[in-house]
């Protein structure tokens, strides 16, 4: 496998670096070459994940990196199934957005500039699934941040968009924070930062007594990466980016690094019950709190936003009760119908002169059909109606997490409720009901170009279809089948899976389980339904009456506000006083003065060179003789 | 009756060498007796003979390495190749730098060609010395080239003040080292390295003072080549004078020599009584650093703000020598590797920059390079950022072996005295790339035209400075 593995990341970056050096002379190509480039590491990762399939994977270095002493670091790679489908998520719904892009950003004045960040964040978040140990891991961590944050920041002249984009990066470096931390500590206990090497020592962790410490770590860095409480606040924000961005980046991959990190070191996080279950309570919160937030938002991007934070959490609450396949699961599904609805979303603004206010759409239906089609598939998708691919992915985290402790598994219903509610009503204020678009728009309203539409169109196959590798067993225990998702994982987290004896649930309390999901889902479209097809309940009247609660979710329960007043503003405070008084006073004081010695004496020294031979001899003279007595007299 | 055998393999381990010669004869002979013969010609057969030395440098791994040859005259081992690679490539970029730079200057070209590949086979030679004699057969091999080559704008005053004044001075050191390596002599009884390490780590407790001051004497002859300080002062001088690729040539291919020899002595043959002369190295290689980067500060002239510079690297170099652990000579040689990039990269830009008769080598004449030739511009700031030590630059890397090598060592003061040096020497090499990039060229400067091979010569350092920055433990696991 190691003749063409190194090549999956290598067309991405080689992409990046022709769109970079010469995006300008390129224009209009620079989209065509980035395609490409993609799609070569999508079809090798289809030979990866062929031979993965017969059973062959690879663990293994292709070149030492840095060696310094006993410290080696070689770029070594891991293909095994759970990179694999991870490679085929990457590249497949990357090589989709990126022929998206080129009709979404025709006309753009640097699309070589953004098409190279697209690949180099391709690149990026390949060496994150692929590599075999952490530093590759860490690379690839801090490459996707590197590029989320240049991309949400694309168009430049924006204050906002600046401004979001700095959001992104300081609040991951945060958790990033954690994150190394986590990984100096595992290193300096076990010695070795490859995957194989730590799993073999766990126990040295253990009996150090930091598994819990190296953990939590870890989590905090997939808590900045994959935006859970607290740390999912730049995710909202980033939506400033361009919308196939959003899709790629804010949907299908970067953010669910967190979820692939946990799911990698599952049988690390398995020595440890705590952060197990912390990382159980921060899923479980994020996806009801996110979702409480997308209720009462306008904007159709950051809707899907604070939807995908909510999605993110079931990934979370699905690792941290075990069900690593069902997270992986969920993630893939995920991936599948949120890109589709992102890039949705781009195409009704893009029908609509980049409007974003759902309430000045409406009835959108008749004039983009295949938008809307496409759209309406990813919404019965991420409700979890049967049986279309989230229906499955959720219900299995959603089953798993009963089994943890019903609790959970009763925010997570309440989350899903809201999540069918919120879809639904995004769905019903852009497409149907009566028409709220301003008149002069309306009149210009066209479906978005062929390269466009099918990049939706194959989404949309994907997110109907997709679940249907993971039916649960139970269900597919009714014609002999079984779940071939959980199966292929299963070596990955064979190990963990064993520590852990994750309990059983009899079929018929799974089938009631199944039953009560689509009924919740059932249940929260109606309402919408009832809400703004019918009229039957009038939402305005909903919000005076509530208006208390109403404002809190308008304004997102104030955590912005809050973070402002509490973190930064003292944080501002001290580092002016620490700018003014003990930079500019002291140390650049300090500095300028030592500098000023050193040319002072450059000044002199300089003197010596006098240009005389005889000088110069002379003094080679008095060096010798230096020397020389220094031995005569030692 | 002493017989000498000599045999066929003995031949091969030199055939680097053999072959740098016999197209340096040959050059020399077609020059004169074909005095019309273009210029450029001569240059670019002297070219192939660098190439064809260079592959028959890779068969030296396919003889048997690690012995010696020439009835333990030559040493062949992993070292041996290695050097020669270095030589030979700097010899090629520098021989390429020597075209256009001939062109611009309309210099007579017939007598360069040979003289670059006498001083080659010089450093080759002392690369794989494994006699005293032998190193100093090559070091006044290429001394002497280099004496000739310093002048070889023979119309200008500088360059032949530079060559007066090396060709002095460096009979001056010559005297030292000979006297050093007599005195080893008349210690050992032998010039054979291997025999006078043997010597030195039997006798390590007990040496006399003709034993210390033979190799005290061998460190001050070495010192002058490779300019550590207080045997530094002909550097700037020379360095400003001589023509820029000559210039190029001397930083890196004499200095590289230099180290060769010192790694062979020191490190590797006398290196058992390490400790005796590690206070001594110590203490050059903390004078060397601060004195070079502290005049250097001061320098308005890039060539001899460069020559500083390389006074101030001997320095870095000289730590790890000073470690003289196993580690040493794989972190001296790819410091060498990475030296001869940033170098010869550096140089080459300061010889497109300085026009006809180098009239413009002030750091000024750099301002608004970044607008007008922003490709020369980020080739030189490449070298500055390198030079410097920052990463991602080879560099940074060959540094940071140096130092560790140190620290493994126990020499923690004496990393503490080259980090604090690196820090002085970021100020001028910054002080380049804020002229290219922050401030505008008040005065139109002509410079000279890229032509093809100096366009070679900078797409080479530039990826090998990245290559090395990027990848550096590949290529340490090669060298050594």
């Amino acid at each position: 496998m190691e003749d063409f593995i190194w090549l999956i990341p290598l067309m991405p970056l080689l992409g990046a670096i022709i769109n970079g050096l010469f995006g300008h002379v390129l224009k209009g190509k620079a989209g065509l070459i980035a395609s490409i480039a993609v799609l070569i590491s999508f079809l090798y990762s289809v030979k990866a994940f062929l031979m993965v399939l017969d059973g062959v994977t690879f663990d293994g270095d292709l070149f030492t990196w840095i060696a310094a002493g006993s410290f080696q670091a070689n770029f070594g790679l891991r293909i095994d199934q759970l990179s694999s489908v991870m490679m085929l998520v990457v590249s497949g719904v990357g090589f989709l957005i990126h022929v998206y892009a080129n009709g979404y950003m025709h006309g753009d004045r640097s699309v070589g500039r953004f098409f190279a960040y697209m690949n180099l964040f391709v690149f990026s978040m390949l060496m994150l699934v692929m590599g075999n140990n952490l530093l590759l891991l860490y690379l690839g961590w801090e490459g996707v941040g590197l590029c989320s944050y240049l991309l949400i920041g694309y168009f430049y002249d924006k204050p906002s968009a600046a401004k979001a984009g700095l959001k992104a990066f300081l609040v991951n470096r945060v958790g990033d924070f954690g994150f190394a931390i986590g990984i100096f500590i595992i290193f300096t206990t076990i010695g070795t930062i490859t995957y194989s090497g730590i799993f073999e020592n766990v126990e040295r962790l253990v009996s150090a007594g930091v598994v819990t410490t190296a953990s939590l770590l870890l989590f905090m860095g997939a808590c900045g990466k994959s935006a859970q409480f607290p740390l999912y606040i730049w995710l909202p924000d980033a939506m400033e980016g361009p919308t196939p961005v959003s899709a790629l980046i804010h949907a299908a991959t970067m953010v669910t690094a967190g979820v692939y990190m946990v799911a990698r070191f599952s049988f690390l996080f398995s020595y440890s019950e705590t952060a197990m279950l912390v990382i159980v309570i921060i899923g479980t919160f994020t996806a009801l709190f996110a979702a409480t937030m997308a209720l009462v938002n306008n904007d159709i991007k950051r809707v899907l936003a604070y939807s995908t934070i909510s999605q993110l959490g079931y990934m979370f609450i699905g690792v941290g009760v075990g069900a690593y396949a069902a997270g992986v699961f969920h993630l893939m599904t995920h991936a599948f119908f949120k890109a589709l609805l992102f890039l949705g979303a781009g195409a009704v603004m893009h029908s609509l002169a980049d409007e974003t206010n759902i309430q000045k759409m409406g009835a959108l239906y008749g004039k983009i059909k295949i938008t809307a089609l496409t759209f309406i598939m990813a919404w019965l998708a991420i409700s979890g109606i049967p049986p279309f691919s989230g229906f499955f992915s959720k219900d299995e985290i959603l089953a798993n997490a009963y089994a943890y402790h019903p609790l959970v598994w009763f925010f997570g219903a309440v989350g899903a409720f809201i999540t069918a509610f919120y879809m639904s009503r995004l769905v019903f204020l852009t497409f149907f009901g009566e028409s709220r678009v301003d008149p002069e728009v309306e009149k210009h309203i066209h479906e978005s170009p062929r390269v466009m539409t099918i990049p939706l169109m194959v989404l949309a196959f994907l997110a109907v279809v997709g679940g249907l590798v993971g039916i649960p067993q139970f269900v597919a225990d009714l014609w002999g089948g079984s779940n071939h998702f959980h199966h292929f994982l299963e070596p990955v987290f064979a190990a963990a899976n064993e520590r852990l004896h994750l309990a059983h649930l009899s079929h018929a309390l799974e089938y009631g389980l199944m039953l009560a999901s689509v009924l919740i889902a059932l249940g929260g479209i109606y309402l919408a339904y009832l809400m703004y097809i019918k009229k039957a309940i009038d939402p305005d009247a909903l919000a005076a009456k509530y208006k208390g609660a109403y404002t809190t979710l308008y304004n997102k329960y104030y955590v912005d506000e809050g973070i402002d007043a509490g973190l930064l503003n003292p944080i501002v405070v001290m580092s002016r006083w620490l700018w003014h008084f003990v930079d500019e006073r002291i140390i650049d004081g300090l500095v300028n003065v030592s500098a000023k010695i050193v040319m002072l004496i450059s000044l002199l020294v300089r003197r010596v060179q006098t240009g005389y031979v005889q000088h110069y001899a002379s003094v080679m003279v008095i060096g010798v003789i230096l020397v020389l007595g220094y031995y005569l007299f030692s | 009756m002493v017989t000498i055998n000599i045999g066929s393999s003995d031949f091969a381990a030199i055939l680097p060498i053999l072959v740098v010669c016999a197209f340096g004869i040959y050059l020399m002979v077609q020059g004169v007796l074909a005095p019309r013969i273009h210029k450029l010609t001569l240059a670019y057969i002297g070219l192939a003979g660098i190439m064809i030395a260079m592959v028959s440098n890779f068969y030296l791994l396919g003889i048997e390495t690690d012995r010696a040859y020439f009835e333990g005259m030559v040493f062949v081992d992993k070292l041996t190749v290695t050097l020669n690679f270095i030589f030979l490539l700097t010899a090629a970029l520098c021989l390429l730098l020597m075209t256009s730079y001939s062109e611009q200057e309309e210099i007579e070209f017939i007598e360069f060609t040979p003289l670059i590949l006498f001083a080659t086979a010089g450093m080759m030679l002392m690369g794989c010395a494994e006699s005293l004699m032998i190193i100093f057969l090559g070091l006044e091999t290429m001394s002497i080239a280099l004496y000739v080559m310093a002048g070889f704008r023979r119309f200008n005053r500088f360059s032949l003040e530079a060559a007066l004044k090396y060709l002095l001075l460096g009979a001056f050191a010559t005297g030292f080292l000979l006297y050093g390596m007599a005195l080893i002599y008349g210690t050992v009884g032998t010039t054979n390295l291997t025999q006078i390490s043997a010597y030195y780590s039997e006798n390590a407790l007990n040496l006399n003072v003709m034993a210390l001051f033979g190799v005290a004497l061998l460190v001050i002859g070495f010192g002058f080549k490779v300019a550590l300080v207080p045997f530094h002062m002909w550097t700037p001088d020379v360095y400003q004078g001589a023509p820029i690729p000559v210039t190029a040539y001397m930083a890196v291919g004499a200095k590289a020599a230099g180290f060769a020899a010192v790694l062979r002595v020191l490190v590797l043959a006398t290196g058992q009584a390490a400790f005796e002369w590690s206070q001594l190295l110590w203490l050059l290689a903390v004078i060397t650093m601060t004195v070079g980067n502290i005049i250097a500060l001061v320098q308005s002239d890039i060539k001899r703000m460069l020559a500083y510079s390389s006074i101030a690297h001997a320095g870095y170099i000289m730590i790890g020598i000073v470690a003289g652990n196993e580690t040493t000579v794989s972190a001296v040689l790819f410091y060498l590797v990475v030296y001869m990039f940033m170098n010869i990269g550096a140089f080459a830009v300061a010889g497109i920059v300085s026009g006809k008769n180098e009239q413009h080598v002030d750091i000024k004449h750099f301002a608004g390079l970044g607008k007008s030739q922003p490709m020369l511009a980020l080739v030189m700031t490449v070298c500055m950022f390198s030079l410097a030590g920052f990463p991602p630059t080879g560099g940074f890397m060959g540094k940071l072996y140096l130092f560790k090598a140190a620290m493994e060592s126990g020499y923690t003061w004496l990393v503490i005295f080259g980090a604090l040096n690196t820090l002085i020497s970021v100020y001028y090499y910054i002080r380049v790339v804020v002229a290219m990039y922050f401030q505008d060229s008040k005065e139109s400067v002509k410079m000279a035209a890229v032509l093809p091979g100096v366009g070679l010569v900078l797409l080479v350092t530039l990826l090998g400075i990245f290559y090395l920055g990027i990848f550096p433990g590949t290529t340490l696991s090669l060298l050594y």
